[in-house]
């Protein structure tokens, strides 16, 4: 039988690079031939949610979330605008970021739908943060002597949030590859803001004013990696700002740049990774697809490894 | 899909073929072979295949069986890009092959032969009909519709994929049956799906009450101004959103199952089937703008003050503002024309004729 995947995302009113990622990863899905037909849609731009489901041949489809975090958007509105109606989010029996699959059906068209959680809570996420980590140094080696910030939105509408940055801060922690790994956030402690005080050395003014101490050595490069799915207002003016990137995101800042005496390497996106299309297939995978070949290819391309979400474990 | 129709037409005329107008059968006396223009029968298979090679009836079967997409919306949109349920082959083929073109929004396509069991489908702008494909930016892959529905002429983002401002200077000169299909959807998704639910009778709408009732989140709000008031307001919205000058698509829903709205829907010839994102996130922004009581407010103005007012709003409602000549200092909208009125009645907080907003 034909399988579809179709991922769903949020999209803009406003911006028009907001929808660029998912179209890139559904292209890099599209040219593995896994899936009969890759369809994008969006809440805010079209294909809209409501409609996505009738453009697609397929009576299996694989729905894939390119969203961060599980809540709002992953267990109200993608299931009630997908018309998937017996949905209820105790299918996914999830502790905020362990979200799998529930195969349900569609209202309207009566797919059948397996409805995989979202992108940013799948284990291969932390592969991805760490690829971003090295591209922006250029360096496939990157970690010692360097320090790793994740830092996501906050718990704006949810607890789950600022979960997905924890999980994924904890997980690369243990790999001991960074010095130091920490996971920040917006609008909540610790806060992005003071990113410098984090991986702070024992002497500076800083750190003695803070009074923080993490017992470690202090991490002159610090490579931040926002925990977003696109580049926009809070990626390319916020988030900037407030770590001291620039006065103004309008005159854009240096990748490394100097701030506090660290060298700070500011990643943008996560979700603008090529990388993530991996996740994608592995959210595919974990509710069934056979997509084994698709995954060994990206990851081959990547270079970021073969052993599919579990080079960390 | 690479097979000689000849072929396939044999191989197939023990099942019996009836289509546009093609009858095909194998009896114990051998094979039939009808169209509107000729009937045969008793026909060896090599007089078949000597008839079939010659009918452009054949290679009309095949197209639709063997090449073009077989889903059902697919194929019915196909089939009405070349007026296939009207006319019949030899006359729809003579068109074909000087070319036929419909227009799908702002979208022409322009149907040709690609063989005798084939089509070929050119895309471009209508505004580009008379255009020399010379000036065009040529393109292959009907993904990259994709980026020419972002932005529109000026370069500014459209976030309505089917407003009529769809970029101009570009072409998918040679498509093919599944591409062409693609490149609409790309440009304008969903549509030729809900065209076809619509034509077969099942197109599900959702009204506004409906649609503004399962909001939730930031947008719940909306839900607050449905207050049994009547359905005036929602009047206003689809005047301001849904008229054929800023979206191609024919609004169909109403106000609910029993109130249609008293304002037209558009000739657009795909349908719109529910309020969508944009309606409902500006609809979020009025309903808290409607939540306010009038006031009176006191102002003095010439007539031609106030008239020019109405200018104002006029030339930005319409999109007219950037036409405007500068100096065409007769038109109330013109820039000089509206900064005079600002350096008269204006006061250094911006407030009209000095009166504060919230006074």
């Amino acid at each position: 039988m034909e399988q579809a995947l179709v991922i769903a995302a949020h999209g803009s009113h406003l911006n028009a690079e907001s929808s660029t990622p998912t179209f890139s990863h559904a292209d890099t899905v599209r040219a593995t031939g896994a899936f009969s037909e890759v369809r994008e849609s969006f809440w805010k731009e079209e294909p809209h949610f409501r409609e996505a489901l009738r453009t697609v041949d397929a009576e299996e489809v694989y729905l894939v979330p390119l969203f961060i975090s599980e809540g709002y958007f992953t267990e109200q509105v993608i299931p009630r605008e997908f018309r998937l109606e017996e949905w209820d989010p105790e299918l996914w029996d999830s502790d905020g970021t362990s979200a799998d699959v529930a195969t349900l059906t569609a209202g309207d068209t009566g797919q059948t739908v397996h409805y995989c959680g979202p992108v940013g809570t799948h284990d291969s996420m932390s592969d991805v943060i760490v690829q971003r980590a090295k591209s922006v140094t250029d360096d496939p080696d990157v970690g010692d002597g360097v320090g790793l910030a994740v830092v996501g939105h906050g718990t704006e509408r949810n607890e789950n949030s600022a979960k997905a940055i924890e999980y994924h801060a904890d997980r690369i922690a243990e790999q001991d590859r960074f010095d130091e790994v920490k996971a920040l956030f917006m609008d909540e402690d610790p806060e992005v803001d003071d990113v410098t005080d984090f991986f702070d050395s024992e002497d500076s003014e800083a750190h003695s004013a803070s009074g923080r101490s993490h017992g470690r050595r202090p991490c002159e490069d610090v490579v931040v990696v926002p925990l977003f799915i696109a580049d926009g207002y809070h990626t390319q003016e916020d988030i900037p700002e407030d770590m001291g990137l620039c006065e103004d995101y309008r005159d854009g800042w240096d990748v490394p740049e100097t701030v506090d005496g660290h060298r700070i390497w500011y990643a943008g996106a996560v979700g603008t990774e090529p990388l993530m299309a991996d996740v994608v297939l592995e959210r595919t995978a974990d509710a069934g697809a056979d997509v084994s070949a698709a995954i060994e290819q990206i990851r081959g391309e990547s270079g970021a490894g073969p052993a599919a979400g579990n080079n960390l474990q | 899909m690479d097979e000689d129709p000849v072929d396939a037409l044999v191989a197939t005329a023990p099942d019996g073929i009836d289509f546009d107008g093609l009858s095909v059968e194998k009896h114990a006396d051998g094979y039939t072979f009808e169209t509107p223009e000729a009937v045969r029968t008793g026909l060896e298979e090599a007089a078949l295949r000597e008839l079939a090679a010659e009918d452009a009836h054949v290679g009309n079967w095949y197209f639709w069986h063997a090449v073009a997409p077989q889903t059902d919306a697919r194929w019915a949109f196909l089939r009405w890009l070349e007026g296939a349920e009207d006319h019949a082959v030899p006359e729809r083929y003579d068109a074909l092959a000087d070319g036929l073109a419909t227009e799908w929004g702002q979208l022409q396509v322009a149907v040709s032969l690609d063989g005798p069991a084939g089509r070929t489908y050119e895309l471009r702008h209508v505004e580009d009909a008379e255009t020399p494909a010379g000036e065009l930016d040529d393109h292959d892959d009907p993904l990259a519709a994709r980026d020419l529905a972002k932005h529109d002429d000026d370069g500014d983002y459209r976030p309505l994929k089917t407003a009529p401002t769809l970029q101009t200077g570009w072409r998918f000169p040679a498509l093919g049956a599944p591409d062409i299909v693609e490149a609409v959807h790309a440009f304008y998704p969903a549509t030729v799906q809900n065209w076809h639910r619509e034509r077969e009778g099942e197109l599900d709408i959702d009204h506004w009450h409906e649609t503004v009732s399962r909001q939730t989140g930031i947008y719940g709000v909306v839900r607050t101004w449905d207050r049994g008031e009547g359905y005036e307001h929602v009047n206003w919205v689809a005047e301001a959103c849904c008229d054929d000058s800023q979206c191609l698509k024919r609004r169909e829903w109403q106000y609910d199952g029993e109130t249609e709205l008293d304002v037209d829907g558009g000739d657009g010839e795909f349908p719109c089937r529910e309020p969508c994102s944009l309606v409902i996130a500006a609809a979020r922004q009025w309903t808290k703008l409607e939540g306010e009581q009038t006031r009176t407010y006191e102002f003095e103005l010439t007539p031609s003050e106030k008239a020019q007012v109405e200018a104002i709003i006029e030339a930005v409602a319409d999109g007219r503002a950037d036409d405007i000549r500068e100096a065409d200092v007769y038109d109330g909208a013109n820039r000089y024309r509206t900064r005079f009125l600002r350096a008269k009645l204006f006061d250094d907080e911006g407030n009209l004729a000095g009166v504060e907003t919230d006074d």
